[in-house]
């Protein structure tokens, strides 16, 4: 069986600009959300008290949301979690009340007021501090990450090449970090861990792309860089197409089925592969493009580049 | 020929899987119930308690399936958890004082596989429910203390050496000393200069000071001091719960994280944690009569106290020395080649110490440990009271007058010298520590999280199974056969490394190596097509299609590897789950998608003369 059956090379290439303006409108949109919108942060960046009860019959929110604010928890955030049952409810840091009794003293106010049998599912308490530092590790772990593909592909293949996954996933990250502030899906750890997968993920589709990219210019002599990146993307369509199926395919289990505590991670990941895959081509190809050659520049000159590269990379 | 895989390719093949699925095999039996007995302040479990406990046991007839004496730990288990409870509850009713009964879950694992290490996944708290803790130790509080250290011991140095001076006080990271003239300024310099070399001088001759600083070395040293000794103390504490695997660990450069897998009684816990155990020296009390102690006529100074045996012994009620002064504390042998323990204090504690011995010498002194245990009773505002607990640790007879260092010997045997060094230091926390961030996971959702996760893993596999089966045919089978055994290579690395937990992040991603995993083969298979469209031969299509894809699966899995590794070496929790299987994955897809799947296509297709291929 076969999805795709190209008989001629898709013009990909011709595209880009019109896909640059996209993707620089779309980046800008992000950014002034992050700034206007901020990231939903959970838990685990801001600190503060988050409690998952299960109620026995469907939980009434409006009644819950009454319940803490006449208790003095008014800045209590209540919402359902994965079923109309469970509620988590979310509690700023606050000095007053030792965190070892807010759990018992909010189940018991709740088992008083909504008269129904509760468990108590999950308590997390983290301070600020720990959630300063979360945040500054995640950071470095991401710019480090970064640095290293950054070098090992600049080593590996061509600094216009590294320059282009870099920048795709620059590109990805941020999108998906807007998607977050736009929808202010809450922001935690798993999600992170997601971004961190859509970093791999896009980097793997762009490495894929770029290795038939360098297969190609030492290949065909004849033609333009832009001819054999519209060649090379052509080729390896295909593949794009059935690794992101496969990979949608589990992406689509797990939010369906992987429970609420990884719906967040699951939903960074869905939109990760998307934007991943188009990445891969419009900008991290494109922007190899637009730095490898302007338009005076002629084609002999850029295959003698390559040339000149790899007798580099030779020992 | 082409597409013929050497024998011993094949061999390594055949072998790396084999051993993948053996390793995962424990994975497959499950848990037993069992009742884990551990000795507290110093008692070992040893193979009478083995022998006490399993008569007991048969002798109330509650069935027990094995019963195993592991590293001072008494082991139960039971097929069951009726008799699981049952066993507890009688054991917790004789063994009572000096043993932790706690129920705990054990893998099944037969004897033969765990012989050769063949352990289940470690399971992160999200999966098997627990309590994890970040406790944020007060290092302002270790310095300030350093530096009251520091004002005593200048203090009596100075004195000694008979340097007058105006005054010691603490400043920012030190100390500032006052003199009345600078001639005592000079002499003080140079001595206290040869005495503390870790330490920077300045004088200051216009207002007669001397200061002293610490170093950012000594600081260091200060900070990492007091952040290993707490984790020994809470190590110690956590040993007290008889928690099945517990995890204490630092983070960071003041952070200790506490890990109690299976804990649900997160109450309990929090308080042993939380628990003030200390050290009190005190005079035994000869003037009076222990008979007529024992019999209810305790003078009223005086205080009758039993060390762990239960033999009684009669102390005064006033203390001595408390154990917050002890600074160290460890074990060696005297030079009858007894086993002693010697314990040093701080400054003010020194010279305490040396007034309260000096007219004690040739009397027994009795060190006592105190411990504040907490109770079912809560008071009004719903605080759980403590319950103080003292109890005779050793009886020693003081030889000289007693300074700074000490030792104090008749401990017994070295191992109980070595264990009341270890609650010595215990009892001396060094700097407060408070919990900044705590997780309880209950254990309906740990179970669900599994459930879902398993789910999840199952569900992606079966849609990836089907779309590779329709799309790729015979290759598809070859992909799918790489796809699972790429998994129960996963499940067999991870049950191997000691350090790797699974957790939910972690399921995710193997269920996310498992889409990716496939690319590998896509992109091989995908190849071999084009090799086909553009009219090679098979068998050429299939050497060309492998070779061609290689460098870039190569590259594709290098770059992701170095992105997951900086992850596990950075990142926390649900990061480092995650990166873990993530590594793991693309390691063994990469294997199974390059090297297994070579091997299947050659020993099927390979050096055949075919005309068409099913992909």
């Amino acid at each position: 069986m076969q999805l795709l059956k190209l008989k001629e090379t898709v013009e990909f290439m011709r595209f880009r600009k019109g896909a640059m303006v996209f993707s620089i409108l779309l980046m800008l949109a992000a950014l002034g959300s992050l700034f206007v919108n901020k990231l939903n942060f959970g838990l685990d960046f801001t600190g503060g008290t988050l409690i998952e009860v299960g109620f026995d019959q469907a939980a009434n929110l409006n009644q819950i949301r009454q319940i803490m604010d006449s208790n003095g928890y008014d800045d209590a955030v209540v919402q359902l979690y994965g079923s109309s049952k469970d509620v988590v409810i979310r509690l700023a840091q606050r000095e007053d009340v030792k965190a070892e009794m807010l759990g018992n003293q909010i189940l018991s106010i709740l088992k008083q007021g909504t008269g129904q049998e509760l468990v108590m599912r999950r308590i997390e308490f983290v301070g600020a501090s720990v959630g300063d530092e979360l945040t500054e590790q995640g950071g470095l772990a991401m710019l480090t990450a970064l640095i290293c593909i950054l070098v090992y592909v600049a080593f590996r293949f061509e600094w216009r090449f590294a320059l282009g996954s870099v920048f795709a996933l620059f590109h990805d990250v941020l999108l998906t970090l807007g998607l977050f502030s736009v929808l202010q899906l809450e922001f935690d750890l798993t999600v992170l861990a997601a971004i961190l997968a859509v970093i791999g993920y896009s980097l793997n589709d762009t490495i894929v792309v770029s290795d038939r990219i360098r297969e190609n210019f030492r290949k065909i002599r004849d033609g333009g860089p832009e001819e054999i990146i519209n060649i090379s993307l052509t080729q390896t369509l295909s593949r794009t197409f059935i690794t992101s199926i496969t990979t949608l395919l589990v992406l689509v289990a797990l939010f369906y089925q992987g429970g609420a505590l990884i719906h967040g991670f699951a939903t960074a990941l869905l939109f990760g592969v998307f934007v991943g895959t188009y990445s891969s081509i419009y900008v991290a190809s494109a922007v190899a493009l637009g730095l490898g050659i302007s338009k005076e520049d002629l084609i002999p000159e850029v295959i003698e580049k390559e040339g000149a590269d790899q007798e580099a990379m030779m020992p | 020929m082409l597409n013929k895989s050497p024998l011993w390719k094949t061999l390594l093949v055949i072998f790396v899987v084999a051993i993948g699925a053996l390793y995962a095999s424990p994975n497959l039996y499950g848990e037993d119930p069992a009742v884990q007995i551990s000795g507290l302040r110093g008692v070992e479990a040893d193979a009478t308690t083995l022998d006490t406990i399993k008569s007991q046991l048969d002798q109330q007839q509650v069935g027990f399936s094995s019963i195993a004496l592991e590293q001072g730990q008494v082991l139960v288990r039971f097929k069951n958890t009726e008799n699981q409870l049952k066993a507890r509850d009688l054991l917790d009713d004789s063994l009572g004082g000096k043993y932790s009964v706690a129920l705990n879950l054990t893998p099944a694992t037969p004897e033969w596989l765990a012989g050769i290490g063949g352990t289940p996944m470690k399971r992160g708290l999200d999966l098997s429910g627990g309590v994890s803790f970040t406790m944020e130790v007060n290092m302002n509080e270790a310095i300030v203390k350093a530096q009251d250290g520091m004002v005593g011991d200048f203090r009596s140095d100075l004195r000694n050496e008979k340097i007058r001076y105006r005054s010691v006080k603490k400043s920012t990271n030190g100390i500032d000393i006052q003199f009345r003239n600078a001639e005592d300024l000079a002499q003080a310099t140079s001595y206290l200069k040869r005495r503390n070399r870790d330490l920077l001088f300045t004088e200051n001759e216009e207002t007669l000071t001397l200061s002293a600083t610490m170093s950012e070395q000594k600081l260091k040293e200060i900070r990492e001091y007091a952040l290993q000794q707490n984790i020994t103390i809470i190590r110690n504490r956590v040993n007290e719960l008889g928690v099945a695997e517990p995890l204490v660990q630092r983070q960071g450069q003041k952070n200790i994280i506490i890990e109690l897998p299976g804990v649900q009684d997160t109450a309990k816990a929090k308080e042993i944690l939380n628990a003030t155990a200390t050290i009190e020296f005190r005079m035994v009390d000869q003037e009076s009569d222990l008979g007529n102690a024992l019999n209810g006529r305790v003078p009223a100074s005086s205080q009758l106290l039993y060390d762990r045996d239960g033999r009684p012994t009669l102390v005064k009620k006033r203390i001595m020395l408390t154990g917050d002064h002890i600074v160290d504390a460890g074990s060696s042998f005297d030079e009858y080649s007894r086993p002693q323990v010697n314990i040093t204090l701080d400054s003010p504690g020194g010279s305490k110490f040396s007034n309260a011995t000096k007219n004690n010498i040739g009397k027994p002194m009795a060190t006592v440990f105190i411990e504040y245990k907490p109770t079912e009773r809560k008071d009004s505002e719903g605080n759980t009271i403590f319950e103080k607990h003292e109890e005779i640790i050793s009886v020693a007879t003081i030889q000289a007058r007693l300074g700074k260092s000490f030792r104090i010997t008749g401990a017994g045997s070295q191992q109980e010298a070595h264990n009341l060094a270890l609650l010595l230091r215990a009892g001396a926390l060094i700097a407060p520590i408070q919990i900044v961030e705590e997780r309880t996971v209950g254990p309906s959702l740990g179970a669900e999280n599994v459930e879902l996760g398993f789910q999840a893993i199952v569900g992606g596999f079966a849609l990836v199974f089907i779309f590779m089966l329709i799309y790729y045919r015979a290759f598809g089978v070859v992909a799918n056969l790489a796809l699972g055994a790429n998994l129960i290579l996963i499940v067999g690395v991870m049950s191997m490394i000691p350090g790797a937990t699974l957790t939910l992040p972690g399921m995710a991603g193997i269920v996310l190596t498992v889409g990716m995993a496939v690319d590998a083969n896509v992109l091989i298979f995908e190849r071999i097509r084009e090799e086909l469209r553009e009219g090679k031969s098979v068998q050429q299509a299939i050497h060309q299609g492998y070779d061609a894809a290689f460098s870039t699966i190569l590259d594709a899995n290098i770059t992701t590897l170095i992105a997951a590794i900086i992850l596990y070496a950075v990142g926390t929790g649900p990061i480092k789950g995650f990166a873990i299987t993530l590594s793991i994955g693309i390691v063994t897809s990469m294997f199974t998608a390059i090297v297994g799947t070579r091997t299947v296509v050659n020993a099927v297709w390979g050096g055949k003369r075919l005309d068409k291929l099913s992909i």
